[in-house]
């Protein structure tokens, strides 16, 4: 049974019970390109609880980015589509409102920050007027002295020196942290109940994401009920930060555990070679344990279980089988032949998901 | 300690600042400022440090590639690489003397996208360096290409292969058989595995440490990710804002550093342990100054935590601390 270890454990908001802030269910995300269709992301369930910090992990094609793309219905159209699911936000189906009503609720209610802070900021514009301009368009009875006085606010919380000068600065004069508090600012501005982190320290120095980390967890704090979904594919970053996490392969959840259940606990045999090929884990200078083979191409997924050509545990029937979602008694969902004697149930949708954080 | 293969003393590297109406060198920004430090025969040196420290410079100059890519560039200082006839200092060497000992130093890039010919297959990569430093015929290069591949974890059939048919983590192999293909003896790796998913960066990092220890290869290993530079040198060199900080066997670095850059560096590395206790990690205030702003005296001092009146005054020198490393800070 996963132990009250995190001195936080009272700040998960959400924990044992609570409405979810954003509840998916079956979200199938396609593209189709040369070749045929690509299952970017293929029948993925989960919840995200207010006040939690939810990481999603995965390598290159493992559906990661899609699906926050998804979320905010940022997938272009064509080639890509949204084939089936919904996704529940306060009640609402995200996937059913209009053009209009999904504006007022990116930026506003569910605000996204990205990988690349250069071109996700208008190069054109001071940042200022890009803060004010988020601000004015959900706020539209704001006047522009209060978007001002307000964007300046962002921008100091954000820890920029001289915010009220920078604010006639260009993106291009800021350094890669700086862009990314930026970011960070212009995405808190209307106080969203949910953040998306894509990658948000992939491309900055270690120094630095130290610093943006800790400012994304500080802010969180101050926001009280405000939700991260912080998506990488560094296990580090996620074990500072996150309090459950979803590991996600081949475009579907593969494990879902609160952060000592997947660290210490691991159960699916992906998320286990994962933590044994990091180096900090190993001896040093020792061979360090690996996953034979690549990711295949997300037109070459294997039937089966999506894991079957790497698993150094693989059975005969998960090449032809593919698991479904186990839920286990400590509350880890696992989608893997092996858990099949410690399942007390399938969590795959329309049923629950969810997790209680340590 | 073995053999020095590479002594870099006094190193000093400018980058032109050019401006003006005619476009003339108004400045210079001072990539490497003085480092010196010796590579012995059969180690891993990790060179680590953030954006701005000079390390990739560092790295270029090594395989000296730099007056060819940027025109202006101020080079000053020596780079004694040991060969059977002596000491030879690369600075000095013109570019048809330089030629032969390419074949001894040969460099893996980051990103393996762009680092391969996408209009050449594969196989004609590797035999490339073999065309220009061996005298072997057609058969021998070919059968050296396949050997490589093999060699590398790949299958000789994929030779007649386009670089765009492979993944990230086979074109860096592909990319490593290219470096091996003339036996270097020195092999300057720039980030090798950055670019790779996490399960793939282990087999990477694995075929690395294995051909090193059948061919006796001597690494330059320059990374951003310290987990990564911990597991495969045996030392650690951090540099900052051009300057060396901090050099020693590499559980020292890593375990006790000395110099207060490196204590916040290594500090603030995420570890993959979630109930490890964080609250001694030093958080710096403010961000790396560009190069061309480089602060007088310590570099670090805008930033560090212990910064004192006197550290304006000299860039500090390296001292020998009681842990065993050098690091250039007197207060620690």
């Amino acid at each position: 049974m996963a132990t009250n270890q995190n001195a936080n454990s009272t700040e998960h908001g959400g924990a044992a019970g609570g409405k979810p802030l954003l509840s998916v269910r079956d979200l199938a995300t396609y593209f189709r390109v040369e070749g045929g269709i690509a299952k970017a992301v293929d029948g993925v369930s989960f919840d995200v609880m207010p006040g939690e910090v939810l990481g999603i992990v995965g390598e290159s094609g493992s559906g990661k980015s899609v699906t926050s793309l998804s979320i905010l219905r940022l997938i272009p159209d064509p080639p890509g589509m949204i084939e089936r699911g919904e996704m529940l936000y306060e009640g609402q189906d995200l996937l059913k409102l209009s053009y209009k009503e999904m504006r007022a609720i990116r930026g506003n209610e569910i605000a996204m920050i990205f990988q690349e802070p250069m071109t996700s900021l208008n190069p054109v514009f001071t940042i200022g007027m890009q803060i004010i301009e988020t601000l004015r368009t959900h706020n539209p009875e704001m006047t522009k002295q209060e978007a001002f006085d307000r964007a300046v606010l962002r921008l100091s919380q954000v820890k920029i020196p001289d915010a009220e000068k920078r604010m006639k600065d260009y993106p291009h004069q800021f350094s890669g942290g700086m862009r990314q508090r930026v970011m960070i600012a212009m995405a808190l501005c209307c106080n969203p109940k949910l953040l998306i982190a894509d990658e948000p320290t992939t491309a900055l120095d270690v120094t630095t994401q130290a610093q943006i980390l800790n400012l994304m967890l500080e802010l969180r704090e101050r926001r009280e009920g405000g939700s991260i979904i912080l998506i990488t594919h560094d296990l580090a970053v996620v074990a500072e930060t996150c309090q459950r996490v979803i590991v996600m392969y081949g475009g579907k959840i593969q494990e879902v555990g609160n952060v000592d259940q997947i660290f210490y606990e691991p159960r699916h045999p992906y998320t286990q070679g994962l933590l044994e090929s990091l180096p900090s884990t190993q001896e040093a200078k020792k061979r360090l344990h690996t996953i034979p083979g690549n990711v295949p191409f997300i037109m070459d997924l294997p039937t089966g279980c999506k894991f079957c050509t790497r698993c150094d545990q693989v059975m005969d029937r998960c090449h032809n089988e593919e698991p479904p979602l186990h839920q286990l008694k400590s509350g880890q969902l696992v989608r893997c032949h092996l858990a099949e004697e410690d399942s007390t149930g399938f969590a795959d949708a329309p049923a629950m998901t969810n997790v209680t954080p340590p | 300690m073995s053999k020095p293969l590479l002594e870099i003393k006094n190193l000093k590297i400018g980058y032109p600042v050019w401006g003006g109406i005619l476009r003339h060198k108004i400045g210079e920004v001072k990539a490497v400022d003085d480092v010196s430090f010796t590579l012995h025969e059969g180690e891993t040196l990790g060179l680590v440090g953030e954006s701005g420290c000079g390390k990739s410079t560092l790295a270029k100059a090594v395989i000296n590639i730099l007056k060819a890519t940027v025109p202006g560039v101020r080079q000053e200082g020596e780079i004694l690489f040991h060969t059977e006839k002596g000491p030879v200092n690369l600075l000095e060497l013109s570019r048809r003397e330089m030629q032969p000992r390419r074949s001894e130093i040969q460099m893996i890039f980051q990103d393996p996208f762009s680092s391969l010919n996408p209009r050449m297959t594969v196989g004609s990569m590797i035999e490339a360096p073999l065309r220009l430093h061996t005298a072997q015929t057609k058969k021998e290069r070919t059968d050296r290409v396949h050997w490589l591949l093999e060699r590398v974890g790949l299958q000789a059939s994929q030779a007649s292969r386009y670089p765009h048919e492979f993944s990230g983590g086979q074109r860096q192999r592909i990319g490593i058989a290219r470096a091996l293909a003339v036996n270097p003896r020195l092999i300057v790796a720039d980030e090798p595995v950055s670019a790779l998913d996490v399960s793939v960066q282990a087999q990477v990092v694995n075929l690395l440490q294995d051909l090193q220890d059948e061919f006796n290869l001597t690494y330059l290993f320059v990374a951003h990710d310290l987990s990564v530079v911990n597991h495969i040198s045996d030392r650690i060199a951090v540099m900052y804002l051009g300057n060396l900080i901090e050099l020693g066997e590499a559980n020292t670095v890593y375990g006790q550093p000395a110099h207060p850059y490196s204590r916040a560096l290594i500090s603030a590395v995420p570890s993959p342990d979630p109930r490890k206790d964080h609250s001694d990690r030093v958080l710096l205030e403010g961000e790396i100054p560009t190069p061309l702003d480089k602060p007088t005296g310590c570099a670090f001092r805008t930033r560090c935590p212990i910064v004192k009146d006197e550290c304006a005054a000299s860039t500090p020198p390296l001292e020998q601390k009681k842990s065993g490393q050098v690091a250039a800070c007197p207060y620690t």
